[in-house]
């Protein structure tokens, strides 16, 4: 089971540290409630490698589990995601990230 | 607005899942939700009020600082603001309740929703999980999942229970700060 306590940004930061598991967050903002099988086609990965990925961010608090019927359907959690913009991006002060953001997606469409 | 093909046919999904880790008791969690005195200090604020019976009523009453902040955008709040009714309720651990909210006449006339909250103890800390069914109500649904955010609609779910859990765990929050 998950034993995630208040100083636990470590697991957000680890899960998210890698490009399959961010992958999978995507596709489960785009759309939420997803079966293992679902997720699983869209990846070139065995059912096992995707299972592993997802335990990762369930154990992250990034992804909530809930059956319905028989399917065990996923959900992005996006409550560590917010706990960690309150904590760190509101320190930095969000205006100028946000500007620098802004820069970034300027520059890159020009390109 | 969500879902799922599974063996060629497709199911919607449109409920919305929430959990957050809190450093506290299951009992300081159930009254931070179900007492005015401590609604009105996290997230959106407002005062709830519970009947806290199968059939008892739910309601939310806006607080006078988001009245006021509200007025001067030039819309006045209703008295009630979030209006349902308690389906299941057992104390510090499971509130089902059914969620309308009134503030936006569009969104008043969506289908009556459903709201579940779980308290779990586990070591030293509780998982508090927000389950939100929301079938035929898309604007509703887009407003809660903090989609709205830069339009003033404020971040949804994940932000008030992030910001109860900060509430809860130092004593204050960002929607008193």
């Amino acid at each position: 089971m998950v034993l995630l306590v208040t100083d636990d940004d470590d697991r957000v930061f680890k899960a998210l540290a890698d490009p399959t598991r961010r992958f999978l967050l995507d596709r489960l903002f785009a759309r939420d409630g997803r079966t293992l099988t679902e997720l699983e086609s869209e990846l070139e990965m065995t059912r096992f490698g995707v299972m592993k990925h997802l335990r990762v961010l369930e154990d992250a608090g990034l992804v909530v589990t809930r059956r319905s019927g028989r399917e065990k359907l996923h959900f992005l959690n996006p409550v560590p995601i917010r706990l960690i913009h309150n904590r760190w991006i509101d320190k930095y002060n969000e205006r100028q990230v946000s500007a620098l953001a802004d820069l970034k997606a300027q520059l890159e469409e020009q390109t | 607005m969500t879902s799922t093909v599974e063996n060629g046919t497709t199911q919607t999904v449109t409920t919305q899942v929430y959990r957050v880790y809190i450093k506290t008791s299951a009992q300081a969690i159930w009254d931070a939700i179900t007492q005015p005195e401590w609604t009105n200090r996290y997230g959106y604020t407002g005062y709830v009020d519970y009947d806290l019976r199968p059939g008892g009523h739910y309601r939310v009453r806006p607080g006078e600082e988001f009245k006021s902040a509200s007025e001067a955008m030039g819309n006045k709040l209703p008295e009630i603001i979030i209006e349902g009714e308690v389906l299941e309720s057992d104390p510090p651990h499971r509130l089902v309740t059914t969620f309308k909210m009134l503030m936006d006449p569009e969104v008043a006339n969506e289908e009556t929703t459903r709201i579940t909250h779980e308290i779990k103890e586990m070591d030293g800390y509780c998982s508090l999980t927000l389950t939100h069914e929301l079938d035929g109500a898309p604007k509703l649904a887009a407003i809660l999942s903090g989609s709205q955010e830069e339009f003033g609609a404020g971040g949804g779910h994940a932000w008030v229970l992030s910001d109860l859990k900060t509430l809860l765990e130092t004593g204050s929050s960002f929607a008193n700060s």
